[in-house]
């Protein structure tokens, strides 16, 4: 590092502004941060600087926030939160790109466990209820999958990306206790699941758990889901696709009663 | 009651090692409890990014198990016992059908087939792969199977709470598990007839890792501490190609080389110019140079030190940094995207640059440890009832992984933990349920009591700042090359360190979802833990795979060809080492170069 930037870096100052709720029943407050500028910092290694000296900017000792992370590789899906207001990945939000003071707060639309943790145990319960899975005879060896093209596994492994961070499903207007709305990323999942060759064959079971409250109806376009994916999932492209084949189901079972 | 008719058995770690174990006892019919610090989906498996081996010889290129076995003997420079080893190889390409039946979105050839790239260590093209990010898709496939079971209820999932040790009977048998609800902070046991370890990796002992936050190897250590074996402890694995951050450092996979990436620096001295602009005369490809035959893909520890002598002896690191190129800029964009795109994804997301336009900068990282919790050929560790399955146990990588064995690795590990955890727990003269519940209670009370003395403690040690401090200390000497005078001062120090830990302070000392109190435990266990590191590697004096000493460069079978086995003296509060042979029954050993074909 030359002399320049190490002057740069003793200077430099950035300053937080975090939202803290000590437990799901308590009130909500809000603490502000000053930390020394380092090169390529992000709003993870941040967080790990204040725990390393937990003080608020007004010199008050205060705890290490308590929020969820692990691969700081934007493949877990565990550091989703509102950085300015928006929901993203703390580990690839680099604190050069941000405006300040940053906004850390937890993702509105889930109950507060602590501080900017958050509890999303609904969207694999989600998964549960769509039997997002493939159905398996046993593991033992029963010799090759089922041969693939290579458009469809471009197709698939898209879908596939998804990790479970729930940004689509925070800023989806119509994903809220009244509507019971399955959101975005379970819809892809049906989607995925349902083009495979084996997939497949639980296809009406994933389309009828669509159906009815809370289902893909529920939808109101507001296609925000896609622009919040930080994995870049096509996911209007699944809501139109399974809503379509939802809408087919649904006279399919109407004619067969 | 004679054996457990409905045997409960207990899974600790949610990776791919821990749901192998889960699918196969839930099949046949076992019940688990399935803990995890994280929602498994979350787990560390999903930064595997390059692939998973198996010699299905789909290129025809005449590969074959027997070929698979012989590169990861002789690329774990022949330190590793070779019956499992030679089975995981045999089983691969059964596992590979299994992945692919399971929905893994496997890359295809224009057949429809699987479609297989080179890695390092072999010259077959014998890696399968989902993109970039074959260790997500994996995990997911497997993630699905097991939620498949636990709406079956054959599994029931405890996620978000961290084990904190094993409950041992009166005759040292496993019968159980304490562990903590990260959120409520209770403290409990859990019976077992059982218990599997799948914990993973330890990369928080070396402060910045390519590992993920998790990997902190904290209940391994809590096992060595409570009597397990711990085996081959100084073998780490550095990845050559990472990206250094302030947080962690992120892996470049060793796919990128695969798909024909070349690892160079400019001749000259700090030359300033840009890289795209440097003649190709003017760049060394110094891999390529130094080993012609296998060039960007030797293995992992040969590449490491390569990169390390380029930097640091020949003084040529880009701009004077330490830091190389890897270049794929050659490579059409097409075949990128539809290879590499995930890690050229985390390039682009974390260091701006384009690595189809510009060659991306990377340095070695510590990426894997080798070692772990000793176990026999059933994955049973020396405690009767506790086995142990994936990265946290020693057996299949010798001194040195090949790159895309671990996935093979951790699903074999647990195919092979589950059945017979199922078969040891059937086979009990005294299931959990009938053992003396006062075992329990003593376990709990311990566990509670190491909580409320962290509490209490109100000395000036805040725990994350000591953490950086050994991460930087380990990092230092205990890596790419070591010596021993600075092992023993890195023992010292940890012991120093160790000492400082009484004067811990928590600076949150409340009762939910408290953060400092749960990493305060594991760095007490990474303390521990890393005196094995650094021990192991001072007695061992020679160089093996990973294991590099200038002042003892060659390999010594005579005295070294053995297995390291640790255990702890409680009394003396320190390791205890002794040595093992290796099973080298079906390749006798031979010496390991890679400047020409083996």
């Amino acid at each position: 590092m030359n002399r320049e930037l190490r002057t740069e870096n003793s200077t430099r100052t950035v300053l937080f502004k975090i939202k803290r709720q000590a437990s799901p029943g308590s009130q909500a407050y809000w603490e502000e941060f000053e930390l020394p500028w380092k090169r390529h910092m992000n709003v993870i290694s941040s967080l790990m600087d204040i725990a390393a000296n937990p003080v608020t900017r007004e010199g008050k000792p205060t705890t290490p926030l308590t929020y969820d992370s692990n691969c700081l590789e934007e493949v877990c899906g565990s550091c989703a939160m509102l950085i300015n207001g928006r929901a993203r990945m703390a580990c690839s939000a680099l604190v050069d790109n941000l405006e300040q003071p940053i906004r850390l707060e937890p993702l509105s639309k889930f109950p507060v466990v602590r501080d900017l943790a958050v509890d999303r145990s609904v969207l694999f319960e989600n998964l549960k209820a769509v039997k997002a899975w493939i159905p398996l005879d046993g593991t033992y060896d029963l010799g090759a999958g089922p041969r693939m093209s290579q458009k469809q596994q471009e197709e698939a492994y898209p879908l596939s990306r998804c990790i479970s961070c729930c940004c689509c499903m925070e800023v989806c207007p119509q994903f809220n206790e009244h509507t019971g709305f399955v959101g975005a990323a379970t819809i892809s999942q049906v989607r995925l699941f349902n083009t495979h060759p084996t997939g497949e064959m639980m296809k009406h079971e994933r389309l009828t758990a669509l159906m009815g409250d809370g289902g893909i109806q529920e939808c109101g376009y507001a296609q925000n889901c896609v622009e919040a994916c930080p994995k870049d999932i096509p996911l209007t492209r699944s809501i139109s696709d399974v809503g379509r084949e939802v809408m087919k189901q649904a006279v399919t079972d109407f004619f067969r009663r | 009651m004679a054996g457990a008719s409905n045997p409960k058995i207990i899974v600790i770690g949610g990776g791919l090692a821990g749901l192998s174990a889960v699918i196969k006892i839930a099949e046949k019919g076992g019940h688990v409890d399935l803990f995890s610090i994280v929602p498994v989906k979350r787990s560390h498996s999903v930064c595997a990014q390059g692939g998973i081996n198996a010699a299905k010889n789909l290129k025809g290129e005449g590969d074959s198990a027997w070929q698979h076995f012989d590169d990861t003997v002789y690329g774990g420079d022949f330190l590793a016992n070779q019956p499992p080893v030679k089975s995981m190889c045999e089983a691969a390409p059964g596992i590979i059908d299994l992945l692919d039946r399971m929905g893994v979105p496997f890359n295809r050839t224009p057949e429809g087939l699987l479609d297989f790239r080179r890695f390092g260590g072999t010259l077959y093209h014998r890696t399968a792969f989902a993109g970039a990010t074959t260790g997500q898709q994996l995990l997911y496939a497997l993630d699905e199977q097991v939620r498949r079971h636990e709406s079956e209820g054959s599994v029931t999932k405890y996620e978000h709470w961290e084990f904190l040790s094993a409950v041992l009977d009166g005759k040292r048998v496993c019968r159980g598990i304490c562990a903590m609800d990260l959120r409520s902070m209770e403290v409990r046991t859990f019976p077992a007839d059982a218990v599997i370890i799948a914990t993973g990796g330890i990369g928080a002992i070396f402060g910045k890792s390519t590992n993920s936050v998790v990997c902190t190897g904290s209940a391994q250590s809590a096992l060595y501490q409570q009597g397990c074996y711990y085996a081959n402890g100084e073998f780490i694995q550095v990845h050559p190609t990472s990206i250094p951050g302030e947080d962690k450092l992120r892996l470049m996979s060793e796919s990128a080389r695969g798909e024909g990436g070349r690892v160079w620096v400019p001749k000259q001295k700090d030359d300033k110019r840009d890289p795209l602009s440097i003649p190709e005369l003017e760049r060394w490809y110094f891999l390529e140079e130094w080993y012609p035959k296998y060039g960007n893909l030797v293995p992992r520890d040969v590449a490491t030190r390569a990169i390390h002598k380029v930097v640091y002896e020949h003084g040529l690191g880009i701009d004077g940094q330490p830091a190389a190129y890897l270049d794929l800029t050659h490579v059409d964009r097409a075949t990128l995207d539809r290879k590499l795109e995930g890690i050229l994804e985390i390039y682009e997301k974390f260091v701006g640059d384009d690595p189809r336009e510009t060659p991306m900068k990377i340095f070695p990282g510590m990426h894997y440890t080798m070692g772990g919790l000793w176990v026999d050929f059933k994955q049973a560790t020396n405690i009767p009832g506790l086995f142990a399955a994936g990265e946290c146990e020693y057996q299949y990588h010798g001194a040195n992984r090949l790159g895309a064995n671990s996935l093979v690795s951790c699903i074999f590990g647990g195919f092979t933990a589950g059945p017979n955890a199922l078969a040891y727990a059937k086979g009990l003269a005294k299931s959990a349920a009938g053992v003396d519940s006062s075992h329990f209670d003593s376990e709990r009370k311990r566990q509670v009591e190491i909580n409320a003395g962290l509490m209490l403690s109100d000395g000036s040690e805040n725990p994350f700042r000591l953490w950086r401090e050994l991460g930087e200390l380990m990092t230092r000497n205990c890596t790419v090359i070591r010596y021993n005078k600075a092992l023993q001062e890195t023992d010292a120090k940890i012991c120093e360190f160790l000492e400082r830990f009484k004067h811990i302070n928590l600076s949150d000392k409340t009762n939910w979802a408290n953060t400092s109190v749960v990493f305060a435990r594991q760095l007490y266990n990474m303390l521990q833990l890393s005196r094995v590191i650094a021990q192991g590697a001072a007695l061992r004096n020679e160089s093996r795979g990973a294991h590099y000493k200038p002042d003892f460069p060659e390999r010594d079978d005579k005295n070294w060809l053995k297995t390291t086995k640790v255990s702890f003296a409680p009394d003396a509060d320190e390791p205890k080492f002794e040595f093992e042979p290796v099973d080298s029954s079906l390749i006798p050993p031979r010496p390991r170069r890679y400047d020409m074909a083996k």
